[in-house]
């Protein structure tokens, strides 16, 4: 056992508070009865009632949530191929601009993103709305399906592929039945990435969301400037819980699949020896 | 025991009648610059257990790649019961693989790793139901059918890929490196049962192995290949006995190999080799001219060792002993000649911590007989 130190208790506390007071602080704010946010005039539910009776917001949460999903969904499958053909090819005519080119958008400034995607939209006389911001964050979204596919890919054995081949399966068919249920985890974790990365998007969102749409993220800033209401910290409340109880629950269930491979791998050297 | 031998010796090669199941014709395949297949032609007969042999590189992975349709001959053809195979995708191919790595499918059982095949072909369910489990008893698996590949051991494992590859009951049966991953005394046992396996389904089985041993245990032929050529086609013992090249010669087990100008005499031909001794005596059917460079080819096991010089002996030479390797069942000595040459000479243990009649430094002669060794051109 270690011993305890002070300093090590002290410098704990402070990381600890430097990355969750102010998470804290809007949590505890969003129970406030006062509609003053820095006054505290005791516990109060009345928020979170009246954030759900706010047309306004509701909207914004129902184009999010719909342009998160769509967006996500066809990231990944986008994605998916794009990973395919970088891992397998191997070499042919542009290979390093093609992969070059699907990994640049992780570095781009959004802003450019944004506003290049706005140009775009207004050049081909599209009507900016929910249309218009699925396929922008479906754009700067499949890279990062791609980068997390393809590090599975990479390691994925091909030989696997050959003998379903091998077997009597298409090419279709081998990556239906093999490919895909292996490279899944990877998959839904790419798609849960991308959806992550739709939900909160302000820069791109504020550049291709017309008048007809607008997130969740867009709506919290303007209302923001205007003065922050006990509101805004509902929300936020509720999006932080949701946050937490997906990542909680995924990490639980990675790590009792992964505790129970190694159960299941003790006992087979054991029963062989 | 009146009784006639009926058994005949399963030679289809020597047959000339015998059409052979698979045929590669002048079959070339390079990969960029590198030629990893050079013209090469050979017949594969069915129900045969063939081994392709060889270092890594050779080649001899492409060969088995060609056929099970991954890569396509650059030119020549290779034929499956005479029909081209080129053209023949690998999922409309009657061969089936076992890879080197299993390449079990993770994510199902047991059962349904070697239901994978047959689903694909849309066999209906009770046929199917009995082929699994029949191939579950040809391999001993029944206890593990529920089992993900994960749960089992690595000897199981490779009894699930063997499995699942003759499930549909290929015509060809091709085995990558099949044994690779199993330790010592697994894979011998191993060995024996894929060669009863063999000769219970019938099937012709195509081994790739860099492991002579394992290439003589089990096949009824051996290819020993080099840089994308055959170097020597032909059954175990006669790839052991009558090497054609010192490459084969040194390849497949332990070799003494003693260079020199060949002196024919007779039907003997005479392998001068050092100055001042007496010219190695060895027949050999190939005709070799007086002063051509020859290479004679002995095998330890054939050259005696004493204290004195026997009476009798067709070839001795005197030397003294430079090291011993004991191995149980034999034991090998390194002699060094005065020429500096270095001759290995093995006995048997026949008897148990019996003492041993020579040590290190002993002066001792070696000695063999005038058919023991074999002269080789290259």
């Amino acid at each position: 056992m270690r011993r305890f130190s002070w300093f090590n208790a002290t410098s704990l506390t402070l990381g600890f508070a430097f990355l969750y007071l102010p998470m804290i602080l809007l949590i505890v704010y969003s129970f406030n009865a006062s509609k003053l946010v820095t006054v505290w005039a005791g516990f109060s539910t009345q928020w979170y009632g009246e954030l759900f009776r706010d047309e306004a917001f509701l909207d914004a949460a129902w184009v999010t949530l719909q342009v998160a999903v769509i967006s996500s969904t066809i990231a990944t499958v986008l994605g998916t191929m794009a990973a395919i053909v970088l891992v397998r090819s191997g070499r042919f005519v542009g290979r390093t601009l093609f992969s070059g080119m699907i990994y640049a958008p992780l570095v781009m400034p959004e802003v450019i993103t944004g506003l290049s995607l706005l140009l775009l939209f207004i050049g081909i006389g599209l009507d900016r709305g929910v249309l218009t911001i699925v396929l922008a964050h479906t754009t700067f979204s499949m890279c990062y399906v791609s980068v997390v596919v393809s590090s599975r890919l990479v390691s994925f054995d091909q030989s696997l592929e050959e003998a379903a081949l091998d077997l009597g399966c298409s090419p279709f068919d081998a990556f239906r039945l093999v490919t895909l249920p292996i490279i899944a985890p990877a998959v839904i974790s790419g798609w849960l990435l991308a959806f992550t990365l739709s939900l909160d998007d302000l820069v791109i969102a504020s550049f291709t969301a017309g008048p007809s749409a607008t997130t969740l993220p867009i709506k919290i800033f303007s209302s923001v400037r205007l003065g922050v209401s006990p509101e805004i910290n509902a929300l936020s409340t509720i999006m932080i819980g949701i946050v937490a109880v997906g990542v909680i629950t995924a990490s639980l269930i990675s790590k009792r699949a992964s505790l129970r491979q190694q159960q299941d791998e003790q006992a087979a050297a054991r029963a062989t020896g | 025991m009146a009784q006639p031998m009926a058994q005949t010796v399963f030679a289809p090669w020597d047959d000339p009648d015998e059409t052979p199941l698979i045929r590669f014709e002048n079959v070339t395949k390079r990969f960029g610059d590198f030629t990893a297949i050079d013209d090469l032609s050979l017949d594969i007969y069915a129900r045969e257990f063939f081994a392709l042999l060889g270092p890594s590189g050779c080649g001899k992975t492409t060969m088995m790649r060609m056929l099970a349709g991954f890569e396509t001959p650059t030119s020549g053809t290779i034929r499956l019961a005479g029909q081209d195979i080129a053209p023949v995708p690998p999922n409309k191919r009657a061969v089936n693989m076992m890879f080197q790595s299993y390449a079990l499918f993770p994510h199902l059982s047991v059962w349904d790793n070697i239901a994978f095949g047959l689903r694909r072909e849309g066999m209906d369910k009770d046929a199917l139901n009995d082929r699994v489990e029949e191939m579950l008893r040809l391999t001993r698996l029944g206890k593990f059918a529920k089992r993900k590949p994960h749960q089992i051991s690595g000897g199981q494992r490779q009894r699930v890929a063997l499995a699942r590859s003759l499930a549909k009951a290929p015509k060809l049966l091709l085995l990558d490196e099949p044994l690779g991953a199993l330790d010592a005394k697994l894979r011998e046992d191993t060995q024996f049962e894929l060669m009863d396996i063999q000769e219970k389904t019938g099937t012709t089985f195509v081994i790739v192995t860099h492991d002579q041993e394992e290439a003589m245990t089990v096949a009824s032929r051996v290819a020993v290949m080099d840089e994308g050529r055959l170097v020597q086609v032909a059954t175990p013992d006669r790839i052991y006995e009558t090497p054609e090249t010192v490459y084969v010669a040194d390849f497949i087990g332990d070799v003494n190999i003693i260079e020199g100008t060949a002196a024919p005499d007779g039907d003997q031909t005479h392998v001068i080799w050092a100055e001042g001794h007496d010219p190695i005596i060895g027949s050999t059917d190939r005709a070799f001219e007086r002063g051509q460079q020859v290479f004679y080819a002995i095998r330890p096991e054939k050259v005696a060792i004493s204290a004195n010089r026997p009476e009798d002996a067709v070839n001795a030479v005197k030397g003294k002993i430079l090291d011993i390797a004991y191995l149980g069942n034999l034991s090998t000595y390194h002699v060094e000649l005065p020429t500096g040459h270095i001759i290995k000479a093995q006995t048997a243990n026949t008897r148990r911590i019996a003492r041993r009649a020579y040590t290190w430094e002993d002066e001792v002669w070696l000695s063999w007989t005038g058919t023991a060794g074999i002269l080789l051109e290259s």
